[in-house]
């Protein structure tokens, strides 16, 4: 044994379990976007929201009939500590005098001291902003490619990114199963996931590139062994990060607002997914790669020197 | 030996956090929160031209922003943020804004560029102006004139004819912008206006007037956000404080675990929150929803570079290097993981900024500040604090890392 650590659990050895639990997560989500699609929230579908926190307590069925006393039958939710937020979702692009209506009728019946957060979007504008986003991810993540692609080799790139993407996708896939509403800070939740999860690959990809250049490896046997241990290594640093960020990202889901409580359930999300992949994704995949390299040589006859990782 | 250097890195924590604590409050009032935190307006506006068979230029998006910043310093608002974006749009941030209907109003006017006889009737219009063809000339005392083409040569005669020896005042809106008088009769298309001793500014500024006006735009809402003040100051006042608690006990988490590098953590991470916000102040930059999840990310990639840097001593410490060996060591080592970690970040952010807009670009923005800021604290100033307190020789035993005895191989 040329590594000094405990190998715990054999990342390597199982990894066609994680690989089959993370396809049929990814089929399901799939499946899950194709059939329910999002619940998108109003910053990605046409209408208005109006949020209301009112200064006594209200209940349901009398902003019901407000509601309906103006003509609208869409139904309000009514939450916050003590009943004093309601949240109503019209599908229509509401005008200006239309809402100020609203507003007065509730300020009539429940307080002057009514404070209002009014969205209104246009469909063309939401879908469009999607599509940006998804731009975007797309563009950071090709950089990102050929960044590791220089500083390390390509196995480790293309392994990185498909694990990032899928941590992304988890996101938005669980969202989707579990009907949550998708809203705009939504984007700025999948984008933390990216950066976390890129972060948690270069640090054991790190790991490995400098076993391999001290432990050179001629069979599969070695390799596994070889990441096994970087896996191990790091172990300490991965659970102590995600750990940290975890709390305080609780924190926030917990304690925080009511608007950023879905913003921090995704990011929780893509922590926890960010951490699994890089563990039972990243390493095997690159672990993939790196065993066809290998055999490719072996068969071959003609072998090239090691390839030495690039410093 | 032990107390001299124990003291300097007394002093400099001192000075630091005295630092820190003495000009946090005036810090913190400083920060131009966003309207979804404290409350305000935003709408987006898709400009269409006015006149059928009219283009949306990139000039005219510029000139109507410009009118429409105009508008809104007149009403007094503090702070707006005007914005073209693409080819076609205008965002109008306006925090702390009340009376909201009557702005939205007033936004939404196109640009109305007038030219009116002493009595008040409106002669000229700005859409009978050439479009974008005002210029800045000079006449032969070198004096500033502005030189205009309007579409039809017949209506410059005629209310050039009609208004000889009198005023042909010019409006924005209902303000008088300069009130040239007219000498003689105009005909063809061009004609100048002199402005006696002006400057060349007040004949520029003449100038993108009349072209604004030739080109006015007509603008519809595409999407608003309106934040109660209450509503704003309530999610953010929630959100620090969970987010500050949920920070504390990770501090202590860091000192239980890792000890002295823990210890040095800590105050790295406090100088790194306390910088950002700095920074974040100096640019001018305002802080959104999405920008605190930046920030709170780039709380865990700090937390994330003292651990690397942590757990890497460890590992030397048990490898049975002495302490100050193990320091070199596991900070050189950690270096290139944690700047590899940081630059593919900052690589994501740019791509994220360049081809984002309104939140993700926010998002990005403070996710390059912060980055910056946690390499420079996370890094440098952890790695001088430490070793500080590792060539003290106040601390050598490995347990003061965290690391128990027995784990210490020989070497």
């Amino acid at each position: 044994m040329r590594f000094d650590t405990k190998i715990r659990y054999d990342f390597v050895k199982n990894r066609k379990k994680f690989f089959t639990f993370s396809i049929v997560l990814t089929i399901i989500g799939i499946l899950s976007l194709l059939i329910f699609q999002l619940n998108l929230g109003i910053d990605f579908k046409s209408g208005t929201t109006m949020d209301t926190v009112t200064e006594q307590p209200v209940k349901q069925q009398e902003v019901i009939s407000v509601l309906d006393e103006l003509g609208y039958s869409e139904v309000p939710t009514v939450g916050g500590t003590n009943n004093d937020r309601i949240s109503v979702r019209f599908g229509d692009e509401l005008t200006n005098e239309q809402t100020r209506e609203i507003q007065t009728a509730f300020k009539a019946s429940f307080g002057e001291g009514a404070s209002f957060e009014v969205n209104v979007v246009s469909a063309e504008l939401a879908r469009e902003l999607a599509v940006k986003t998804i731009w975007a991810i797309l563009a950071a993540s090709i950089l990102i490619m050929l960044y590791v692609m220089v500083r390390f080799e390509w196995r480790f790139a293309v392994s990185a990114n498909i694990a990032i993407l899928y941590d992304c996708f988890v996101v938005v896939a669980l969202f989707s199963i579990f009907r949550l509403e998708v809203d705009l800070p939504f984007i700025a939740a999948v984008l933390t996931t990216l950066g976390y999860s890129i972060n948690d690959k270069i640090v054991i990809f790190d790991r490995i590139r400098e076993n391999l250049r001290f432990n050179p490896t001629r069979n599969e046997k070695q390799l596994t062994e070889l990441v096994n241990a970087s896996i191990w290594q790091t172990m300490a640093r991965n659970l102590y990060t995600v750990l940290t960020v975890f709390i305080v990202t609780l924190f926030i889901f917990l304690f925080g607002s009511e608007s950023i409580r879905l913003f921090s359930l995704a990011m929780l999300i893509g922590l926890i997914s960010g951490a699994y992949s890089t563990l039972c994704i990243a390493s095997p995949l690159w672990f993939e790669f790196k065993k066809r390299e290998k055999k490719k040589k072996t068969t071959g006859g003609n072998a090239r020197p090691t390839d030495q990782p690039i410093v | 030996m032990v107390m001299k250097r124990l003291l300097a890195f007394s002093v400099v924590v001192v000075v630091l956090f005295g630092a820190i604590i003495w000009t946090s409050p005036s810090i913190l009032k400083e920060v131009k929160l966003g309207l979804d935190l404290k409350g305000g307006f935003e709408v987006l506006y898709e400009a269409s031209p006015y006149d059928e068979g009219g283009v949306v230029t990139p000039e005219s998006l510029k000139q109507t922003a410009k009118a429409l910043e105009k508008r809104i310093d007149e009403s007094g608002v503090a702070e707006p943020e005007i914005l073209p974006e693409g080819s076609n749009r205008i965002r109008v941030r306006l925090p702390g804004v009340e009376n909201e209907e009557e702005i939205r109003e007033m936004l939404a006017k196109p640009i109305n560029l007038t030219f009116r006889a002493p009595d008040g009737t409106i002669m000229l219009d700005g859409r009978d102006f050439k479009e974008n063809s005002a210029g800045v000339a000079y006449d032969n005392f070198n004096r500033p004139i502005v030189t205009i083409e309007l579409k039809d040569g017949n209506k410059l005669y005629d209310v050039t004819s009609a208004l000889v020896g009198q005023k042909l005042a010019i409006y924005l809106d209902e303000e008088m912008i300069s009130d040239p008088v007219v000498n003689y009769p105009i005909s063809g298309t061009s004609a100048q206006i002199s402005l006696g001793d002006a400057k060349v500014a007040e004949a520029e500024y003449l100038r993108d007037l009349i072209n604004m006006g030739s080109l006015p735009l007509k603008l519809t809402e595409k999407y608003t956000q309106s934040v109660g003040a209450k509503l704003g100051l309530d999610s953010m006042k929630d959100t620090v404080t969970a987010g500050v608690i949920g920070s504390v006990i990770v501090l202590v988490f860091m000192m239980l675990v890792f000890r002295i590098p823990g210890f040095v953590a800590s105050i790295s991470i406090i100088t790194y929150a306390w910088l950002l916000i700095l920074v974040h102040n100096w640019l001018n930059a305002t802080l959104t929803l999405p920008g605190i999840a930046a920030f709170v990310l780039g709380v865990g990639m700090s937390v994330d570079a003292n651990i690397i840097t942590a757990e890497r001593i460890k590992e030397e410490i048990r490898s049975g290097k002495s302490m100050i060996s193990s320091l070199k060591a596991g900070s050189k080592n950690s270096f290139r993981t944690i700047m590899d970690a940081n630059i593919t970040s900052i690589i994501a952010s740019i791509a994220l900024y360049v081809i984002g807009d309104g939140a993700i670009k926010g998002f990005a923005l403070t996710m390059i500040f912060s980055i910056i800021v946690s390499v420079i604290t996370n890094i440098y100033l952890s790695r001088f604090l430490l070793s500080m307190l590792v060539q003290s020789n106040a601390f050598m035993k490995p347990k003061f890392y965290g690391v128990k005895e027995e784990d210490v191989r020989a070497l």
